[in-house]
């Protein structure tokens, strides 16, 4: 974690906008789309996140849309066509993020593999008792003295 | 000593990772964002001129040359770093520059422009940055190259310098002007 | 004259460490036990001159002396001592003497607690460390140095300590971290002393388990006050963030997880002993590579420190040669002993295995969230793209589940093989209640049910209960390795109600509110009185005063504070608490909006505290288990030595 030496000061305050909506459900889209929307200034924050001055005014946007009527779609299209792949938090599943996305998927299928390969299916061994677990460990504390 | 190929993915992968670092490492521009807009039009807007308060501007001004686009403020302190780049360019250059005054007291910003000579062929008062997010723009100054039709070309983030201006800039105004003939 | 002697004491522990790192292994090559046994006092040594030197920088801090840069750059008159203190490690410089002082300390602890090691292998692992040690110094002394002065022309005052880090969670963090990181480095270099020396026994294992659950302990406590340390002083009442730094910290915590427990099996059972010298290896590379991301300035991060080229070069050479090097190594002696692979598909070995297979999934897919926007500008030439919060969860959280699967049955599966079907057969009818029982209680707490947030506490509750039963069970035949395994098993159930309850029922708001508004939000009601001018130590600050009461009872005043530091000119939102063990009540202040409007945010955080309970009860069972009578022959040692207990 390290939390030190912010290289930009003041730019993870607390931001608070106090902008009204009529329900709940904008609240919360509005929440959600401000903390997955990075701030393109700052060094690594979201919009939710900081003072700087595009941030605020890219709230007040995601505010304006939302009232509009606008769906979060259509909110994160704005961004991305304003400021590109690096605004989303969230990164698109296209070409560019192939690898991102599958690599987790792939790496789980092959530890499943692995231990498949790696364990035995038939009861070739008797369970490892209690009793056994004591004698082992006396070898053990013999042979290390 | 038994000898098994499985014991070097470990090492290879990280060996292609520390490539990977080496690179990253020699990265410039770290905190350079690239535009989303390149070869997009210039987006469409309603906003008073800065220096009459009044007549309202939209893209349509802007557009029928090659023209630089410049977004400034006077609460930035590059902006006015950068300024008598400007107004050498506007004096020399026969290309003419709009003016983006973003986030700014408009009579501020007439007294800035006093002061510091106006190199604008006009600028518009975009208060609530609203021009500046259609742009993609997250600071200022940033600026940005337009073709006749009003395409955008070219963008440069931070102060233009002599150096930013022959080598990043003009080759792509004299590429530009050069498709016109 | 002080930061001299400091400087001089560095130079002096790193010549004692060159020593440190030749000797020993000279008298390994040379079968000579003098040369073999010099690493003890070589060790005292360096422990020693790093103390020494340590000391200097904080008397420079405590005395002003802002003749030191370092001092000049993060301190300042008015500064409160206890911050003057903490200052020391607030930046890159001073942060790197704690590291390497903690190494050397760790160095010394190995020097000491080595008796059930053969001269051969203790001299191995000591020049081991000593070449770290090594490593850690001269970066210290020729890339940042924290005793440079900046004479003749010295400021007057100090620039002043980061505002945000002027904090009891900054005093504590990054101290237990490094304790964490470094720690690793025991565990490594046993392994790489054990694969030079072509012994890779059960014996092995068993010596590093203690270290290796110590140096988790501690890092299990450094992420989790780091944690707590940005949920109340950031201000927006988030705990996690998977920000590259976290994500540096968190990477190496997920691989010694797998480690602590691959020992287990590598010790009891003799099985997995070439992955788990990987293993080991991979969480100190990973405790290495962290220190890299975050201090080459290679990764934008709002938590990075300021960036400089040498350093980062210093830091990826250093990088290639430790893990190249160790790896290298091990591709060519990891694979010295066969596994005796004998044991079911329902055995603890299986269970342990796939404990480890989605321990290192976990840390692999995060390792590629937090590079890949690297080497996408890399590979595109400039293009950036960003990978974030909704990546990790998204890749995360499933891999855990599965995990917490597996981890339902581990109290009650057996080395070899386990009658998993006669346990689920038993245990059948209980399994529907706990399931019952979490669907029901959400469905009365809630106004919502999430499918996920269900599945994630009745996986929790389920780990919770068969632990309990299983206790119950062997009541009268505790050890103290079972204990700590039934205290970090609860912390991780813990854990998970924490994190689902406060994810999925939190309420909050931003509003404006002027003196006399009022506010409802989960049952409670707040007014706001207004806003007090009142003045710090180092800072003047705009203090809030708002009225909680539920039900017409006065629940709390709370006063959060803006705070304006004018030396560092810097501003501080320092939100105000109401805690109890199943809710926070969360009040930060935000802009002034009008005459005497303030914006004001309000949250309403359940079970958020139990995020960090949990995490402490994991430390605290890793940290039982070194009392358990395999190792006493080490404690015995430790209080003859230590007689007021310095942990091992």
């Amino acid at each position: 974690m390290l939390f030190v030496f912010l290289v930009s000061r003041g730019t993870v305050l607390a931001s608070i906008d106090a902008y009204p909506f009529p329900n709940k459900e904008l609240t919360d889209r509005y929440e959600e789309l401000i903390s997955e929307l990075r701030c393109p200034q700052c060094l690594n924050t979201n919009l939710a996140g900081s003072d700087a001055m595009i941030a605020q005014d890219l709230r007040r946007e995601v505010h304006r849309m939302l009232i509009e009527g606008k769906t979060n779609e259509e909110v994160l299209d704005f961004m991305y066509y304003r400021y590109g792949d690096f605004v989303l938090y969230n990164p698109r599943f296209d070409l560019k993020t192939l690898a991102l996305w599958l690599s987790p998927f792939l790496l789980f299928i092959l530890s499943g593999f692995i231990w498949l390969k790696t364990v035995r299916t038939e009861k070739e061994t008797l369970p490892w008792e209690e009793e056994d677990e004591k004698k082992f460990n006396e070898i053990l504390e013999s042979r290390s003295d | 000593m038994s000898f098994q190929k499985s014991l070097f993915i470990p090492l290879a992968a990280f060996l292609a990772m520390t490539i990977f670092l080496g690179f990253g490492f020699q990265l410039e521009n770290a905190k350079v964002l690239p535009s989303a807009l390149i070869d997009k039009p210039l987006p469409n807007f309603q906003l008073r001129d800065l220096q009459s308060g009044q007549m309202l501007r939209s893209a349509d001004d802007l557009i029928g040359e090659v023209a630089l686009v410049n977004v400034w403020g006077t609460w930035c302190p590059n902006c006015v770093i950068e300024h008598p780049q400007l107004l050498k360019i506007s004096r020399e250059q026969n290309i003419k520059i709009f003016g983006i005054n973003y986030r700014d007291n408009n009579v501020e910003a007439k007294k800035w422009l006093k002061k510091y000579k106006d190199p604008y062929a006009f600028s518009v008062s975009d208060d609530e940055g609203t021009l500046a997010i259609d742009l993609g723009v997250y600071g200022a100054p940033e600026t940005f190259i337009i073709d006749k039709s009003g395409f955008i070309r070219k963008r440069h983030v931070g102060p233009v310098n002599a150096k930013v201006w022959k080598e990043e800039l003009k080759p792509v105004v004299d590429y530009l002007r050069g498709l016109e003939e | 004259m002080i930061p001299e002697l400091g400087n001089f004491s560095l130079m002096l522990a790193l010549a004692l460490s060159l020593g440190l790192a030749i000797f020993p292994a000279l008298g390994v090559r040379t079968h000579n036990v003098v040369f073999m046994r010099t690493g003890s006092s070589l060790a005292l040594g360096i422990f020693f001159f790093m103390l020494g030197s340590f000391f200097c920088l904080l008397h420079a801090f405590v005395n002003d002396d802002f003749t030191v840069s370092y001092v000049a750059n993060n301190s300042n008159t008015a500064l409160p001592l206890p911050y003057k203190i903490s200052a020391i490690w607030g930046a890159h410089e001073g942060s790197f003497l704690l590291w390497t002082l903690i190494m050397s300390g760790w160095t010394l602890a190995v020097a000491v607690f080595n008796r059930s090691l053969t001269t051969d292998i203790t001299a191995r692992v000591l020049a081991v460390l000593g070449g770290l040690n090594v490593g850690f110094l001269a970066f210290l002394l020729f890339a940042s140095n924290p005793f440079e002065r900046s004479l003749p022309f010295h400021p007057q005052d100090g620039a002043d300590l980061n505002p945000l880090l002027q904090d009891f969670g900054l005093i504590v963090h990054p101290p237990m971290l490094y304790m964490g990181y470094v720690g690793f480095a025991v565990p490594f270099a046993l392994a790489i002393a054990t694969l030079t020396a072509g012994r890779l026994d059960s014996a092995w294992a068993r010596w590093s388990r203690p270290w290796t659950n110590a140096a988790w302990a501690f890092l299990t406590i450094g992420i989790t006050l780091g944690s707590w340390w940005a949920y109340y002083e950031l201000g927006w009442g988030g705990w996690w963030f998977w920000d590259a730094v976290e994500n540096a910290s968190f990477m190496p915590w997920l691989v010694g997880t797998a480690l602590v427990h691959s020992l287990a099996a590598s010790e009891k059972r003799g099985v997995f002993k070439s992955w788990t010298v990987l293993l080991a290896i991979a969480a100190f590379s990973l405790s290495l590579l962290g220190a890299f991301l975050v201090r080459s300035g290679v990764l934008t991060s709002v938590h990075a420190f300021a960036v400089d080229p040498l350093r980062g070069v210093f830091i990826l050479v250093f990088l290639v040669l430790v893990v190249g090097g160790s790896l290298f190594l091990y591709a060519f002696r990891g694979g010295l002993s066969k596994n005796r692979a004998n044991f079911s598909w329902q055995s603890r070995e299986a269970f342990i295995l796939s404990n480890n297979l989605l321990l290192v999934v976990s840390a692999a897919a995060i390792l590629i969230g937090t590079l890949y926007p690297l080497f996408y500008e890399v590979v595109t030439g400039g293009a950036k793209i960003s990978v974030g919060p909704p990546y990790f969860n998204a890749v995360f959280v499933p891999l855990m589940a599965v995990l917490f699967l597996f981890m339902i049955f581990s109290p009650f599966s057996k080395w070899g093989d386990t009658k998993l079907g006669l346990v689920l057969n038993e245990n059948k009818w209980w399994i529907l209640v706990v399931i019952l029982g979490v669907v029901t209680t959400s469905y009365f707490f809630g106004n919502n049910v999430f499918f996920y947030g269900l599945l994630l506490k009745s996986l929790g509750a389920l780990i919770l209960f068969f632990l309990v039963k299983n206790l119950l069970q062997r009541v009268k035949n505790l050890s103290a390795s079972y204990i700590g395994m039934f205290l970090a098993h609860s912390g991780i159930a813990v854990a998970i109600f924490g994190v689902v309850i406060t994810t999925y029922y939190s309420e909050g708001k931003d509003v404006r509110m002027e003196p006399g508004d009022k506010l409802d939000l989960s049952g409670y009601q707040f007014e706001f009185f207004g806003v007090a001018k009142v003045r710090g130590p180092n800072y003047l600050a705009d203090q809030g005063e708002i009225l909680v009461t539920r039900d017409g009872k006065k629940v709390a005043v709370l006063r959060p504070e803006k705070r304006f530091y004018p030396v560092a000119q810097d501003v501080m939102t320092e939100a105000a608490m109401h805690v109890t063990p199943l809710r926070d009540l969360y009040i930060a202040l935000g802009e002034p909006v009008g005459e005497k409007a303030w914006a004001v945010r309000v949250n309403v955080k359940p079970f958020v505290r139990w995020i960090w309970f949990g995490g402490l009860l994991i430390a605290l069972g890793s940290f039982i288990t070194l009392f358990d009578g395999r190792y006493r022959a080490m404690k015995e040692k430790a209080a003859k030595l230590f007689p007021l207990g310095v942990a091992t």
